[in-house]
């Protein structure tokens, strides 16, 4: 894959290195000190910075002000999209904004509905889903275009990403397809769900690399460290789409409750040396959910520390 | 089988030919009570009829509680055909909470039912 | 068909409660299958409202009637010599219906009595769900005869999205993930490369977005 645009991101995958990425969370008030503060606390240690987009339907600080922060600070943002609240006008909108302040990176994302968060009486958009919403950026990279036709001269040039996620329903091979379908409408890169279930993803990247998707699509794995049992216990049964095995429950839980924060990392760490082993795998994002403190410690720790460039 | 004589009993084939207008119609002809008297649950001859039954005797007691006549006038009761006994027994039993109850709301209002109790008589 | 639910009795007497004369209209339709707007569901509506007014100690009339559809003026017409006996109508018609019958009889009080839910289908007695969004263009011979706008909760093209749960949407384990189904579908007729292209943006100008519609039949018209 050779690099094409001025994507940070895109150069250091493309030099067959190992990238590592993560996410801050916005606010959900008007304050512009927290990203800032997250910010400074991961920047040596990650290559990019996901901007979550009003996740789980929370009503927070977009993320294209996040990110622009953050571009102002120096660091290098992914501009994460959701299509549940804006319809393609302002999605494309969005898009020509963030470029315009030097973002690269986008992640190209459906979004969770809005039943799950503060606003559950809101209309849902969906003009476009993740799928379509790669195809447009791709077509105003490439082509200079929007989807309504108007050709302009100044073009966003961003990397393009999505999410991927092995676990969802009980069909791999179904989630390798969409995979596929994502890569043949221009996706780049893609970022997994949280893994614990280390059978399942190697039998997803098994299916990808068969289909011939390790060439085209970048995976970065995703690594969420466990703080407690019951964040463990929660995420199994409470949250859609991750599979958590039985054993990593008992691992966390088997430890005193002040040893647990520990053994989660601990876990982590493992879990990143055993993916670097995992061919297709060409980076990690690190989603440390309101512990982003500890993304520091996980880097060094798993061999990735200090990042190239 | 001896039971109270402010009875008026209405045979059907089966609870389940009783729709839920003919139970809010019971009312405004005037009755201060009203009980539907099925068979044993599962012993339905026509299957399933007096679980529609139950279901419309429900209905009923959602809409008398908020017209304010109060749903306590109507219930449903499962019996066999053999058990004379106690049929008296829940007879004497509604009649019981009916009297506690007082006259329907409808005649005390009126003076007498909405419609004439002959328009009933077979 | 269209697929109501009568509204809450107590919204309905709210609506109604200061009337003398009142009609209950109801449609042999759509809301007659569904048992939400039918003669039966008039007749229990009326009794229940003579009720609640004679208990008040009000002297009111409720009648009841059922016409063959109400979004038909042909059949709104045979009510035109009853309703100056009345002060107010309730119509148990879908919101179609209501909304005819108030045009036709402008001058007149015409409230809803049933909630208009959704187009759908009868999986057994009692228990109604929807299928059709009438987005105005129809893709089912892409989705091997499932429908994702209707079924998808996000209306996806391209589904399943991640949060789809053993084979159920993710806001609710009883919604089966409309994008699985398609799926297993296209898989049992052969016909999963429709799964593989990635589809374009939909035009939804054809749907509620592009406006009230409209379909004007030449062939149909003289």
């Amino acid at each position: 894959m050779n690099a094409t645009t001025p994507s940070q991101l895109e150069k250091l995958i493309a030099s067959g290195k190992f990238a590592v990425t993560s996410e801050v969370g916005p606010p959900r008030s008007a304050d512009g000190a927290v990203i800032e503060h997250k910010g400074n606390l991961i920047k040596d240690y990650v290559d990019a910075v996901n901007v979550t987009d009003n996740q789980t339907s929370v009503c927070r600080v977009c993320s294209l002000a996040c990110c622009i922060r953050l571009k102002l600070m120096g660091l290098e943002p992914v501009l994460q999209m959701v299509t549940r609240d804006r319809n393609r006008i302002a999605l494309q909108s969005d898009i020509l904004g963030a470029a315009s302040f030097g973002i690269h990176n986008i992640l190209c994302l459906t979004g969770d509905h809005q039943h799950f968060g503060d606003h559950p009486k809101a209309v849902n958009v969906f003009d476009l889903d993740s799928v379509q919403l790669i195809q447009t950026v791709r077509l105003m990279r490439d082509e200079g275009r929007l989807l309504g036709g108007h050709q302009f001269e100044v073009r966003p040039q961003m990397f393009i990403g999505a999410a991927a996620n092995p676990f969802a329903g009980p069909n791999v091979p179904m989630r390798v397809a969409r995979l596929a379908k994502k890569a043949a409408a221009g996706v780049q890169f893609v970022q997994t769900q949280c893994i614990y279930n280390m059978d399942t993803f190697k039998e997803f990247m098994k299916i990808a690399g068969d289909r011939g998707l390790h060439e085209k699509v970048a995976v970065l794995a995703g690594i969420t460290p466990m703080k407690n049992v019951g964040m463990a216990k929660y995420m199994q049964k409470r949250v859609p789409g991750i599979d958590v095995p039985d054993e990593i429950v008992r691992r966390i839980g088997g430890v005193p409750k002040e040893k647990q924060a520990e053994e989660g990392i601990n876990l982590a760490v493992e879990q990143i040396e055993e993916l670097k082993e995992v061919k297709g795998v060409r980076g990690f994002h690190l989603m440390a959910i309101e512990w982003e403190e500890k993304v520091p410690e996980i880097v060094e720790r798993a061999g990735l520390y200090p990042r190239p460039g | 089988m001896q039971y109270p004589p402010n009875v008026r009993i209405i045979e059907v084939p089966c609870t389940g030919k009783v729709d839920l207008v003919h139970l809010l119609m019971a009312f405004e002809y005037g009755a201060d009570g009203v009980m539907v008297v099925g068979c044993m649950a599962g012993d339905c001859h026509y299957s399933a009829g007096n679980l529609y039954a139950r279901k419309r005797v429900q209905r009923g007691k959602e809409i008398l509680d908020r017209v304010g006549l109060g749903g306590d006038r109507l219930e449903m009761y499962n019996l066999s055909s053999g058990m004379g006994g106690r049929f008296a027994e829940i007879v004497r039993e509604i009649t019981e909470k009916v009297r506690e109850l007082g006259p329907s709301p409808v005649r005390v209002a009126t003076g007498k039912a909405m419609r004439p109790i002959a328009e009933v008589t077979p | 068909m269209i697929k109501a639910v009568p509204k809450p009795l107590e919204e309905v007497l709210d609506l109604v409660k200061d009337f003398h004369k009142v009609l209950i209209a109801g449609c042999d339709g759509c809301v007659t299958v569904c048992e939400a707007g039918g003669m039966k569901e008039a007749k229990v509506l009326a009794s229940a409202l003579r009720l609640y007014f004679t208990q008040e100690g009000r002297a009111a009339q409720v009648d009841e009637v059922s016409l063959t559809r109400q979004c038909e003026k042909e059949y709104l017409a045979e009510l035109a010599d009853r309703l100056d006996a009345y002060d107010a109508v309730v119509s148990l018609a879908c919101g179609c219906g209501v909304q005819y019958l108030a045009e036709m009889y402008s001058h007149k009080i015409i409230y809803p009595g049933v909630n208009t839910c959704f187009l759908g289908v009868n999986e057994e007695r009692g228990l109604y769900s929807e299928r059709c969004q009438a987005c105005g263009h129809c893709i089912l011979a892409d989705t091997g005869g499932i429908c994702p706008i209707a079924r998808c909760s996000k209306r996806m093209l391209n589904g399943p999205c991640g949060g789809s749960e053993k084979g159920k949407c993710e806001i609710n384990p009883e919604i089966p993930c409309g994008w699985e189904l398609i799926y297993e579908r296209l898989k049992t007729l052969g016909q999963l490369d429709r799964f593989e292209k990635p589809v374009d943006p939909k035009d939804w100008s054809s749907s509620r977005d592009g406006g009230p519609r409209k379909i004007v039949r030449e062939d149909l018209r003289i």
